[in-house]
Formats: structure tokens, C-alpha cells, sequence
């Protein structure tokens, strides 16, 4: 789960990594009294968890409390790449003297954790990587060993910090080590980090990611989760424990298994340049144990997308048996009655498959079609959603 | 020969009287894989009967491995116990863990791996994956047995359904070993490692290698393809209109800026020679193809 800058900054201050948090605001009138208690100069930040902010226009400076609401007021309901912003952090203006970027990751490619530094000031990280990267220290952490004051004091060296924030960089690093070791973060990143005028290190924004898998030993993360920006669809699936992501096309997508199910969507895509287009309406993996009752939630959450023209079933049976899933299928269209109306395209293959098919076939729905193969079947629901599409159109 | 897994395999599994292990220990059984006994710490002594084939249960892996001889454990148990149930295998000296579990925390695989590759003798595979099975000589994890016989072709794929999917693509062919990942952000066996064995295995006369969006596994085995592999490769890639920033349930398939596309997979694959079907079934028919001429 990513976190949000502001929620970022908490665990920041947990850990005495020095920050200012600031104050969070839903509406612009709350700016007011935000900036009047900061001291009149601010940054209105939108709190939405992608980069490019900036760039956006979701960072502006206020002079004033009342600049401070109008701003607020630009930035609040505003859209950056897709996430509409719902809430600004006002922060104190930094006396910045230096900007330097730090994070610590999961290191995919070698298996092991990374720290990546550089005082090649902060934002564009990336672009210090591409043309300058001896300005880019990397250095490898031992998840047996973790960053000791040996491991910290390399860091230090090889991200070559001035000598007058050396000290406190040690420091930093270690108090960030432990949130990223504690916290089972996934990504620990601040940038900038910042020398202030007075000389002191400040973490100026932040970026955290948390393992979910690790949600069991971190009741208090649930804390984090922002129900409100989720698709009303996403919500009503989690709350069913569904993995559902909602996308824009008009097929409907239920499958097993997160690779087929993102393979399904890639062959419905394919299928539908032949039908003028036509795209997946979502992912939705129902998992191993496909019941009844998980493909009466997954149907029932698919056909209740407006956009959504067609539906097409994907299952392999490996260790789910394909007449649990055909069966399911049929209680499903019997719980959901006349309020099921769109076109289902079903095949199954695998674990127990003739008597899946026997159990739809004998079932006759009127909505339900049998087709053996994985890209027929995909053509069929595209075809499916084109003609139901120029129906309503 | 096939690979990680032979007909001479004794294997025990971690968790095996939990309702999973049970479970996949009798389909295991029943894929005749020589299962020679399971561990639950504080059930040592007991034995579960698995229509009517006695296993007998050990409370550590060490008991396990000094009265069977055990060779590769499957790990069945909860998340929670993962890391020191993986750790403890490490310990008993067991050369191949092959971890099914869903849901375990990074940073206990981080460890867990680096202890394995520091002691030099265990290769993990997964976790969260659904293991490796060697149709016709043994089966450890969850593949289903029956969808192919034994063959020549190698599989490799980061997806459990995927994997039975191309397995039953190819099942006139049939499989020399197939080998499931998983999709985690660290994983104990890469496509490389799979790659390398397949290379090296008699039984082995081609190989399919499935992939997914995120990370850069695909483009290092493109790489490593080029350099190291002379039998004929064709390949998958899943996540071509997977939108940017979203995870697809493996919390691999994630994508986050341009690289880890499918798109840029694929071009590594084919600039290495291997030839990259549009959907799996095409690219059973590549292989088929492959074979026949």
C-alpha cells in the first residue's frame, strides 16, 4: 500500500527522522487557520499517491492565510493522472540551502534490499541517474546484516554527504533503516531531503510504501487506508475480499489466478481490434477456492458496471474443480434473478470439465454460452459487447 | 532426469496435517510422488493416513531428514511461520524448499533467501508459487498431475494457472519438468535458474518461459538467453493492457513507469531469439510448430 505524503511524514515523526508534518485539510476554508498557525507562509501540497505533483499544479506557495484558501480551493477536486485530489497538506515554507535525494527498497533484481543516495539535489531523480550516475550512490544491504553503523557510515561515504551533515546523515539513516525494517515498508523514500539554512537535515516530502502481506503484525496500518478514493466498485469488492480492479472497457472479466486472468484481458483486447475496439471492463481474479458464493459477488459486482456489456468467464480448473465453478455460476444467476441481463460467455477447461460443461449445458441460462477455447471465447464476448453496445448507442 | 525434481525424490511436507497440506499431500501421493513424511512441531510420533498409505509425522525437519533421508520439503504453513519454517529446512541441510505459502512478507523471504544462499546448499523455490512437478516421476506442490504425461518440453512461468494452461496446451507433447515461480517481489528460483537446468537436462529438448509485467526478470533471462541457452525457447508475456500503476494480484505485476512493460519484455525476448506468442495458445502452436519441422 502506498501512503500519502502527510501519512508519510507520520512515520517519519515516529521515528524522529526530522520533519515537519503539517496539517491536513479537506476544505479550503480549514487553510485559514492552517497557515495562521504555521506562521503565514506556506506550501499548499495536493495529497495523492502519484509523482508529478509539481508539474500538475498541485504545489503552490500562499503568502497568506487567505492566498492559503484560495489555493487550497484551485488544488482541492483537482485530477492528476487519474487520482482526484481530496486532500492538501499545508506545510511551512524551508529555508532550503542544499536539496539530496535517499530511499531504501526491495531490490528485485539481486534479492536483497538497496539504498539508493545522491546530493545531486532531489527531484528528478531519475534524471541524475541517466546524466550524471556517478552522482547516484547504490549500495547493497545484507537483510542478515541490515544497515549497522558500518553499513550507515558507507552509505554516508558513498553518497559523499558535505562534512558538516555527515554526522546527522548517520543518524537519519539509521532512524530510517528502522522505520523501513519495523514498519515492513517495500519502499522508504525522501525526496528532498534537505540542509536547511541553519545547517539541519529535514526530510521535506516523503514517500512510503508497506507490504500488505505483512498487515498482520501491523494492525495499526489499517489506519492508512483511504476507503474514499477507492472506485465505488474496488470498495464493494474488497469488502467481498475479491481482487478486483476496475478499468474502462465494456467485457467483463472474472478468471483464476492472477496470470491468466491478466492474460484473458490481454486476448480480449486482441479479440476486440475485430469489434471496433472493444476492451476489457476490468481484472477480477476469483482465486483458488471458487464457490458459489465468491462467483455470485464477482458476477454480481461485474454486471452492476454501467459500462459493461458482456461477460466472459475464464477458468481453468487446476486445483478448482470446474463443476464447483459451473455451479456457481448457476446459483449466482438464480441469486441475482432479473437483475442479471448481460450476455455470459463461459469456458472452462481442466479439473473435472465435462461435467462443468454438462452442468451449464443442462442449466440452458439464456444469458450463458459455452465456447471451448480461451480465444474463441474471448472473440465471442467481444463480439458480444460490440453489438450490445451499438444496441444502447 | 527432468529438473529440481526426479523420480528419486523423498519428500516431506512442512504443515502437512493443516487443512492445505492434507489436502495437496494426498494429490501428491496420488501423482505418486514419494512422499515420505510431514512435520508439525508438537505432532511428532503421530501419522496421518492418506487412503490407506500411513505418512508418518515429525515435529522438526532435522527428525525428518536423519530417519527418512527426505530430500525437498513443500512448505504448507501460514504466513506468520514462514520464515523460521524455511530457516529450519535450511538447517536440516534439505536441498530444495519448495514454498507454496500465499502471503508471506518480503523482508522474511529477503531473509530467509539470503540464509539459504549463505549456507551455499538450498535452492527455494516460490513462495507463493505453485511448485514444480516432473509428470510421471514426482510432484511438489500443488500443479495438478493430470493434465499432461511426462515429455520433452521445460516450463517456466511466474503464474500458477498460466503454467496449467500451457501444460494443457501442450499436453500431447507433454512436459519434461515445469517449474512455477511465483510472482513476489523476491522469489528463491528465477526464470534464469530454471532456464540453466533446463539447458543442462538430457530429457529436455525445448523450452517455454511465461512471464508478466513488473520487475526485469524477463529481460535479465532475454540476456542470459542469448549468452547461455542453445535449445529453442518460445515465450509468453501476460499484461500487454495492464494499466500503469495498478497491481494485477501477483504483487510482481505491477507497473510503474516504462520499464517492466510487456511490451518491453517481449522486444527482449524476440532480440534474443526466442520467438513470443500473442496469447497462449498461440504460443503452444509456436511450439508445436517448433517441434514438428
Amino acid at each position: 500500500m502506498d501512503l500519502m505524503e502527510y501519512q508519510a511524514k507520520q512515520l517519519f515523526a515516529k521515528y524522529d527522522v526530522p520533519v515537519t508534518v503539517g496539517i491536513v485539510v479537506e476544505n479550503a476554508e480549514d487553510a485559514r487557520a492552517a497557515t495562521e498557525e504555521l506562521g503565514g507562509r506556506v506550501v499548499v501540497k495536493a495529497q495523492v499517491k502519484t509523482g508529478g505533483r509539481g508539474k500538475a499544479g498541485g504545489v503552490k506557495l500562499a503568502a497568506s492565510p487567505e492566498e492559503a484558501v484560495a489555493k487550497a480551493a484551485e488544488i482541492l477536486g483537482m485530477d492528476i493522472k487519474g487520482h482526484t485530489v481530496r486532500r492538501v497538506l499545508i506545510a511551512p515554507t524551508a529555508d532550503i540551502a542544499e536539496e539530496y535525494y535517499f530511499s531504501f527498497l526491495v531490490d528485485r533484481s539481486n534479492r536483497n534490499y538497496l539504498c539508493i543516495a545522491s546530493i545531486e539535489g532531489g527531484i528528478e531523480i531519475e534524471e541524475v541517474a541517466r546524466s550524471n550516475p556517478d552522482a547516484v550512490a547504490k549500495v547493497a544491504i545484507d537483510p542478515l546484516v541490515g544497515v549497522d553503523a558500518v553499513k550507515a557510515r558507507e552509505i554516508v561515504e558513498a553518497t559523499r554527504f558535505p562534512a558538516e551533515v555527515a554526522e546527522e546523515a548517520l543518524d537519519l539513516i539509521t532512524k530510517l533503516w528502522t522505520l523501513f525494517v519495523e514498519e515492513d515498508a517495500g519502499l522508504v523514500e525522501v525526496n528532498p531531503l534537505v540542509r536547511l539554512g541553519d545547517g539541519h537535515l529535514e526530510a521535506l516530502d516523503g514517500k512510503v510504501s508497506l507490504d500488505e502481506n505483512a498487515d498482520f503484525r501491523h494492525t495499526e496500518h489499517a489506519a492508512f487506508e483511504d476507503s474514499s478514493a477507492a472506485d465505488p466498485l474496488e470498495a464493494k469488492a474488497k469488502e467481498k475480499g475479491l481482487n478486483y480492479v476496475k478499468l474502462d472497457g465494456a467485457v467483463g472479466i472474472i478468471g483464476n489466478g492472477a496470470g491468466l486472468v491478466m492474460s484473458t484481458l490481454d486476448v480480449v483486447a486482441y479479440a476486440g481490434e475485430a469489434h471496433g475496439g472493444v476492451k476489457p471492463a476490468n481484472f477480477l481474479d476469483i482465486g483458488g477456492g471458487a464457490s458459489a458464493e465468491v462467483m455470485a459477488d464477482g458476477l454480481d459486482i461485474i454486471l452492476n458496471d454501467a459500462q459493461v456489456k458482456s461477460v466472459f468467464v475464464n477458468v481453468f480448473g487446476g486445483i478448482t474443480a470446474c463443476d464447483a465453478v459451473a455451479n456457481g455460476i448457476v446459483s449466482a444467476l438464480g441469486i441475482l434473478g432479473d437483475s442479471a441481463t448481460k450476455p455470459i460467455v463461459v469456458r472452462l477447461d481442466g479439473n473435472n470439465v465435462v461435467e462443468g460443461r454438462r452442468i451449464l449445458e443442462q442449466a440452458g441460462h439464456p444469458l450463458v454460452t459455452l465456447v471451448d477455447t480461451m480465444d474463441g471465447a474471448a472473440d465471442r464476448a467481444a463480439e458480444l459487447a460490440a453489438a450490445g453496445s451499438e444496441s444502447k448507442g | 532426469m527432468a529438473i529440481f525434481l526426479t523420480g528419486e525424490s523423498r519428500v516431506i511436507v512442512q504443515g502437512m496435517t493443516g487443512s492445505e497440506g492434507s489436502k495437496h499431500t494426498q494429490r501428491m501421493l496420488n501423482s505418486g510422488t514419494n512422499v515420505v513424511g510431514g512435520v508439525t512441531p508438537g505432532k511428532g510420533g503421530q501419522s496421518v493416513d492418506f487412503e490407506g498409505t500411513a505418512v508418518p509425522v515429525y515435529s522438526s525437519v532435522s527428525d525428518a531428514v536423519e530417519t527418512t533421508g527426505a530430500d525437498v520439503s513443500v512448505v504448507f504453513v501460514p504466513p506468520k511461520f514462514c520464515k523460521s519454517a524455511v530457516r529450519e529446512a535450511v538447517d536440516a541441510g534439505i536441498p530444495l524448499i519448495v514454498v507454496i505459502t500465499e502471503g508471506v512478507p518480503v523482508k522474511d523471504t529477503a531473509e530467509f533467501f539470503a540464509y539459504a544462499q549463505s549456507t551455499g546448499k538450498a535452492r527455494i523455490i516460490g513462495p507463493n508459487c505453485p511448485g514444480v512437478i516432473s509428470p510421471g516421476k514426482s510432484n511438489a506442490g500443488i500443479i495438478p498431475a493430470d493434465i499432461t504425461t511426462e515429455g520433452r518440453i521445460g516450463l517456466v512461468s511466474k503464474s500458477g494457472t498460466l503454467t496449467y494452461q500451457m501444460m494443457y496446451e501442450l499436453r500431447d507433447f507433454g512436459i519434461s519438468s515445469a517449474v512455477g515461480i511465483g510472482g513476489d517481489p523476491i522469489i528463491g528460483t528465477t526464470h534464469i535458474d530454471a532456464l540453466q537446468a533446463f539447458q543442462d537436462d538430457p530429457e529436455t529438448d525445448a523450452i517455454v518461459m511465461i512471464g508478466e509485467i513488473g520487475g526485469d526478470a524477463e529481460e535479465r533471462a532475454a540476456a542470459y538467453i542469448s549468452k547461455h541457452i542453445s535449445k529453442p525457447v518460445v515465450g509468453y508475456v501476460a499484461g500487454f493492457t495492464a494499466p500503469e500503476g495498478k497491481t494485477m494480484g501477483h504483487a510482481g505485476a505491477i507497473v510503474s513507469g516504462s520499464s517492466g512493460t510487456a511490451e518491453a519484455k517481449k522486444e527482449a525476448l524476440e532480440a534474443a531469439g526466442v520467438k513470443v506468442g500473442k496469447t497462449p495458445s498461440a504460443t503452444a502452436q509456436l511450439m508445436r510448430d517448433l517441434l514438428q519441422s
